[in-house]
């Protein structure tokens, strides 16, 4: 077999029983692997309408056909599973070399059912697949779980990942994180695998990942990795400054939203930039696994070393909570990383309750630490660890900005959709991301169509951010090419430098098939029908292709984007109509059919 | 008459990171960019007051020039 390895790890957690099934190729294929495959299997296997937290929601931790390949940046893994944060299908991607050991270890995915009765976690070295006792490893932050783990299993060599104390109290923005500070961060995962006490999976693997055409796959490898160094985006300003080299550009347009998106511009954005990032705390660049871009970070903080922050980790901390220090935003970013938290939604919920305080709904009285202020480094410090170990009204925001800031009666103050914090670019600044962040099927997020690179950064064309006709194209187009590029196992920081040809010729020569571009799209287009058909099972209403009311209503008062709104209801009929659903947003008997769904 | 010019990222190796910067009337952002020496193809994105701007935009006093190589991220 090439590209994938052959074999499901299918685990029951309830009753402990371990089975090796055979992977159906010809199902892999036609979801390609990963996200796609994740979602086909989840939808097939639990009922869409199950608590998320319960022991019949099932995680499936899956990688893609070229994870562990030699192809450019295969590092990546996901976690789908149904999120507790937004009742929808969650995937959730990571870097870094756990995914790429899982393959060598002769696995494509692994399926995990149930709950443990205790702690516990899986142990996978090659054939040998074992579930043992946690309970030493429990409470523990993630950084010590994975350096006791290594040294207690005597593999020095394999790959840990875990849960932190965030997700055994199952908070709903828990992450699963990898080589201690990858994450696997959005829609509540890491509490799913809190909530089947399973503390971690450890593996070794010493096979590899055979290719269908070794010599074709050498000279396409050659080509790509001269456009990959020649792209100023991959290899120039991601390795020189990480993502962070964004806050800049977004803030300079005036789309940085900055104290809980009550504005889009923070003056002193720049002292918490990649630039100052690279000027003054980073000691070295990370690559994951065969990355030639190493846009990871290295960095140190007093006696804190710690990876990152990434660009949104970045602006949650600094301009959404109103900080400019960036070593307290290092801090908050190396706590999430330890308590297993969704960096995006901790910043983003701390921004909100800080709102809540300030316009007097959370009362001084119930505040059982350091006062929610805007610009309090203190707060977003001393709070991010609340939330971690579930302390007080720190538990209260573990539950995420939806759930806190309904608590008060007024959830349109949470900057949110389908309940899912929205991330570090202020849509009523770019038009087409408005309709994205509206349609995503996680929620709020920006890594499932990022129209930000044509619509601010000018990739593969400049296009007008401010336009609306024609972003339901744009939208769909991205949609879908996401939905190929996640599911190959790839990171989609390749998409600035490589186009959808590059990514088809990749897939035919270390799969072995013979696909033309339009099917590799048809591809990304079923997965995507299929996570919607999923969402709309588990009672998720079209209407919640919205944005909160502070987007759609308050016009930006200042800077690059002063006067803007997002126009969605001028975009979504388009897109329905793009996507061949009705114009209530349902996918057509039709369109499902062709998509052989 | 005076326009702000924003350097960033790799723009500001060896120049600057802001600054005044004075400009005849009428003049034209690539006559600025020439005048600070930049090599165009090294340039991205270009924003005056915050909007995209194209090379034969005319520049007026105060106006804030940010100037970008080509960056990306997510």
């Amino acid at each position: 077999m090439h590209g994938y390895r052959g074999q499901v790890l299918r685990v029951n957690l309830t009753t402990g029983q371990i089975k090796k099934e055979t992977l159906d190729l010809q199902t892999a294929q036609k979801f390609i692997g990963g996200r796609g495959l994740g979602s086909y299997l989840l939808s097939k296997e639990i009922q869409p309408t199950v608590d998320a937290l319960s022991p019949e929601n099932k995680i499936f931790i899956v990688t893609g056909p070229l994870t562990g390949s030699p192809a450019p940046t295969p590092g990546r893994y996901m976690v789908v599973t149904k999120s507790p944060l937004t009742g929808t299908i969650a995937c959730s991607n990571s870097g870094g070399f756990w995914g790429p050991e899982l393959k060598n270890a002769g696995y494509d995915l692994i399926v995990l059912e149930g709950r443990a009765p205790k702690p516990m976690y899986l142990f996978i070295k090659d054939e040998t697949v074992e579930l043992r006792d946690a309970t030493k490893y429990w409470g523990k932050l993630v950084s010590e779980t994975t350096t006791q783990l290594l040294a207690d299993v005597r593999e020095p060599q394999a790959r840990v990942l875990c849960i932190g104390p965030a997700g055994e109290k199952q908070s709903l923005i828990a992450a699963v994180m990898n080589d201690k500070c990858r994450a696997a961060g959005r829609s509540g995962v890491g509490g799913v695998m809190g909530s089947k006490n399973l503390k971690a999976i450890v593996v070794r693997g010493t096979g590899k990942v055979a290719l269908a055409a070794p010599e074709k796959t050498k000279e396409l490898l050659a080509i790509l990795a001269r456009k990959i160094k020649d792209n100023g985006v991959t290899g120039q300003g991601l390795p020189t400054y990480g993502t962070a080299v964004l806050v800049n550009i977004i803030n300079e347009a005036g789309m940085y939203p900055t104290r809980n998106f009550q504005q889009s511009y923070f003056p002193t954005a720049n002292k918490a930039s990649g630039e100052a990032l690279a000027d003054e705390y980073l000691t070295k660049r990370v690559a994951c696994f065969r990355c030639p871009i190493a846009c990871g970070r290295e960095c140190e903080v007093g006696e804190e070393k710690g990876e990152g922050p990434e660009y949104e980790t970045l602006w949650a901390y600094s301009a959404n909570c109103g900080v400019d220090k960036l070593d307290d935003v290092i801090r908050a970013n190396n706590l999430c990383n330890e308590y297993g938290l969704d960096t995006i939604s901790a910043g983003a919920t701390i921004a909100c309750a800080m709102e809540l305080a300030e316009k007097g709904y959370i009362k001084p009285s119930e505040v059982n630490g350091p006062a929610l202020k805007f610009g309090s480094s203190e707060a977003i410090i001393e709070w991010t660890r609340k939330m971690g170990a579930g302390e007080g009204l720190g538990a209260k925001l573990a539950q995420g900005s939806y759930r806190l800031a309904a608590s008060y009666g007024v959830p349109e103050l949470s900057m949110s959709v389908k309940k899912q914090e929205l991330p570090a670019y202020d849509p009523r600044g770019a038009k087409g991301m408005a309709l994205q962040y509206a349609t995503s099927n996680r929620g709020g997020c920006h890594v499932r169509g990022y129209l930000i690179s044509p619509e601010v950064l000018g990739l593969p064309e400049k296009i007008d951010r401010f336009a609306t006709a024609g972003k339901a194209t744009w939208a769909k187009a991205f949609q879908d090419l996401t939905a190929v590029i996640d599911s190959l196992g790839l990171c989609l920081f390749t998409s600035f430098a490589l186009n959808a040809d590059d990514y088809r010729d990749l897939l035919n020569a270390i799969v072995g098939v013979n696909w033309t571009k339009e099917e590799m799209f048809t591809a990304g287009e079923r997965i995507w029908n299929l996570e919607r058909v999923f969402n709309l099972a588990a009672g998720i209403k079209p209407e919640e292709d919205t944005l909160p009311k502070r987007l759609l209503h308050d016009p930006i008062t200042e800077g690059g984007s002063k006067g803007h709104v997002a126009q969605l209801a001028e975009m979504l009929p388009a897109y329905y109509q793009e996507r061949g659903w009705t114009p209530q947003g349902i996918p057509t008997k039709e369109k499902l059919a062709a998509l052989a769904l | 008459m005076d326009v702000e010019v924003r350097l960033f990222a790799t723009l500001r190796r060896g120049r600057f990171d802001r600054r005044p910067q004075p400009v005849a009337d009428g003049c034209r952002l690539e006559e600025l960019i020439r005048q600070l020496a930049i090599d165009p193809k090294e340039i991205a994105i270009r924003l005056v007051n915050g909007r995209e701007a194209e090379i034969d935009h005319v520049l007026q006093p105060g106006d804030v020039v940010s100037l970008f190589p080509a960056v990306g991220g997510g």
